[in-house]
């Protein structure tokens, strides 16, 4: 197949009616409803272009991901994976527990959810949709509002598959539950559209960890959907790592709503993929409501990585605080595009923003762009940018101490990381995704020590 | 040990070193004195191979053979320890660990059993006292947040560690006060041995009092303009550099 992007459209559309005539068929009405008007938006919308003068997509071009073959294997099933490949993929602790997706269809075999803890359900969103639809339908797509961006609405055309995670109220949940989203090419599938829909009753704290990994090498598109809505007094610690293939497009919207007094924490971890846009969109429903997101990402070849931030303070004595670091090699790009609002009324808002690169080659490009759209005069707002090279007084001082340039250098990268690093909360992560860094600069560098 | 002869150096196109001429011997303790933009610093980023200055003409041979070319790293293997000016802060980088690494390469680089945490702990708890640091700033990031005070004394610490053959102490009394200076002075005076040497660059006399040179060298505009004794620091001291600098340029012309 090599349509160009206007027949790649109708592609999604013809694929999406032998998608609802077989095993989607089985959903309630209205989710039913749900993906035919996402479809409607969807044909209306097509694929966002720079050319529209469109400022979210003025870096990034998604021509290549309008592009890729469209394929669908028929719904309920899922190319087989092996257990150990599983293990060998997943982060965390072996005994988290795991719901475990293969190009965005739950396998039942793969998952283990027998040490869930009491309070908390875990289970296939198509599973959720039909067995409790009182606490799915309240949510879903409340939030990732399809109408105007093109990627929840051709997600939300093909919602079926997914995870369902529910904390009850006043649960305490220790150990983070996890979500495993593989990709393979075993399957007939090159686009998958894995759903999540996170639901944190109040006083409940709990934390996931959403991760993307590839099996296999080729070209894929894998569009994302999460949902998280974190109620009054609860916490949650949100991970999303991403480990894709090179030969993958990855897109995500994530839509976190935070209700009175909650904290909600995300690190948003992206070290694969060809192409990545993430948008991460956070509303305060209610006022007394704090947020950390952090994130790092290292990108290198020809690698493009676009981070899409927008907070919106709607409501008063809320505070968030952001920190990104990148690391480029290569000719890799990066984006970050933060946007913070305060509504008019929203007095006492605290809301900080850092993003910081650094170019370990001359021919890597960073654009970061802090947007602050503030309707309200009693604020603290503050943000602070930069895109630099590596300090060469910094390493000239680890040389001068016996420690050879190449691993002068994977120190002093990693160290420009650790503040990110440092601020993760469990420490089972902490110490993996220190690994995955050390990891990736080895590939990079060589061995550094 | 170390040999240096008609050294230029330059910074871009801007010549810094105009020709030193310097012996220095194993147990023997040579400062370095000279105004600002003399070139003092440029002469101990230089021996350490900084590679932001280049070596335009002249020669650095150290233990006979030259250190023109040679990585800083390699030098750092060989014995050579600069004490930086204004030490380097590394946010990130754990203080114990970056010195076990640097402790471990120049180790290994002699073939010799690198140092497991436990080992080199003990070691690093030992030379701590030797310059009266507290141990607790050992497990923070490097220079992060250390006082001014406490940076020179951590660029001590990491000397008693390092037992290097050639130390070059780019202005230790820079910025510290009279206690904090007597104890970086006791801390290289701890470290002196027959066979090791020290190269130490101030703009004043007063640290002198504490660490007594053999040799006492003022370097005016990129040369040496005059090598003597201790009590050269002193005339310097008393007389200031312009009379030194003056009878430079007379030098100059005369010749």
């Amino acid at each position: 197949m090599t349509q160009r992007t206007a027949t790649q459209e109708e592609a999604y559309l013809a694929a999406s009616a032998s998608f609802e005539s077989n095993g989607a068929s089985q959903d309630p009405a209205w989710a039913r409803e749900l993906r035919r008007d996402a479809l409607d938006a969807f044909r209306e919308l097509g694929f966002p272009t720079a050319r529209r003068g469109n400022e979210e997509w003025k870096y990034t071009d998604v021509t290549p991901i309008a592009r890729v073959p469209v394929r669908f294997g028929p719904a309920g099933t899922a190319p087989r994976v092996d257990a150990e490949a599983v293990a060998n993929t997943a982060l965390g602790g072996p005994s988290w527990p795991q719901l475990v997706f293969v190009n965005g269809r739950y396998s039942d075999a793969l998952s283990s959810v027998d040490a869930l803890p009491s309070g908390v359900t875990a289970a296939s969103l198509a599973e959720a949709m039909r067995s409790t639809p009182e606490l799915v339908q309240p949510h879903l797509a409340r939030f990732a509002e399809y109408r105007d961006n093109a990627f929840a609405a051709l997600n939300t055309a093909f919602l079926h598959d997914g995870a369902f995670l529910h904390v009850a109220r006043g649960a305490q949940v220790e150990a983070p539950i996890r979500l495993l989203f593989l990709s393979t090419d075993d399957g007939e599938e090159t686009v998958d559209h894995p759903r999540a829909l996170i639901v944190a009753d109040r006083e409940s704290s709990a934390s996931v960890l959403e991760s993307y990994a590839s099996l296999s090498a080729g070209e894929r598109l894998t569009n994302a959907v999460t949902e998280i809505v974190v109620g009054a007094a609860a916490r949650l610690d949100y991970y999303k790592v991403q480990r894709q293939s090179e030969q993958a497009y990855h897109v995500t919207n994530t839509h976190v709503a935070l209700e009175r007094d909650s904290w909600f924490s995300s690190v948003n971890v992206d070290v694969g993929g060809r192409l990545t846009r993430n948008n991460l969109n956070l509303l305060t429903l209610a006022q007394d409501c704090s947020c950390s997101l952090t994130g790092f990402y290292m990108v290198t070849g020809r690698q493009h990585v676009d981070n899409q931030v927008i907070i919106d303070h709607a409501k008063p004595y809320t505070t968030s605080r952001e920190l990104y670091k990148g690391i480029l090699d290569g000719r890799s790009r990066s984006v970050f595009h933060g946007s913070i609002i305060v509504r008019e009324g929203a007095v006492k808002v605290n809301a900080n923003q850092v993003d910081k690169n650094l170019l370990l080659s001359d021919q890597a490009e960073a654009d970061t762009k802090p947007a602050f759209w503030i309707y309200c005069d009693d604020v603290k707002c503050g943000h602070g940018a930069a895109c630099g090279q590596m300090d060469p007084m910094a390493l000239f001082y680890l040389r001068s101490r016996g420690i050879d340039e190449r691993t002068a250098r994977g120190l002093l990268t990693r160290a420009f990381l650790s503040e990110v690093i440092e601020g993760v909360a469990n420490e089972t992560l902490r110490s993996q995704l220190d690994g995955l860094v050390a990891a990736t600069l080895r590939e990079w560098l060589g061995d550094v020590g | 040990m170390l040999q240096i002869t008609d050294l230029h150096a330059a910074i871009g196109d801007v010549e810094i070193l105009k020709g030193v001429d310097l012996s220095v011997s194993a147990g023997e303790v040579h400062a370095i004195m000279g105004p600002n933009g003399s070139g003092k610093s440029t002469l101990a980023n230089v021996l350490a191979g900084n590679p932001s200055f280049a070596v335009t003409s002249g020669d650095v041979l150290f233990e006979g053979e030259s250190l023109l070319g040679a990585l800083p790293e390699d030098r750092a293997r060989a014995g050579i320890f600069l004490c930086f000016q204004h030490p380097i802060e590394v946010p990130g980088v754990r203080l114990d660990h970056f010195m076990r690494a640097g402790f471990n390469a120049i180790r290994k680089s002699k073939g010799m059993d690198e140092f497991d945490v436990l080992k080199f702990d003990r070691l690093l708890n030992e030379r701590v006292d030797v310059v009266e640091m507290d141990r607790n700033l050992t497990k923070r990031a490097v220079n992060e947040g250390f006082s001014g005070g406490e940076k020179k004394r951590n660029e001590v610490l990491q000397m008693a560690v390092f037992e290097p053959k050639l130390s070059i102490l780019d202005e230790p009394d820079s910025g510290l006060d009279v206690d904090a200076l007597r104890i970086v002075a006791a801390g290289i005076n701890q470290l002196r041995r027959p066979d090791n040497a020290v190269i130490l660059v101030t703009h004043y006399q007063r640290i002198l009092n504490y660490v007594v040179p053999d040799r006492v060298h003022v370097l005016i505009d990129g040369r040496i303009v005059r090598s003597g004794g201790k009590e050269l620091a002193l005339e310097v001291e008393s007389r200031g550099y312009d009379h030194l600098g003056r009878s430079a340029e007379a030098i100059t012309a005369s010749g």
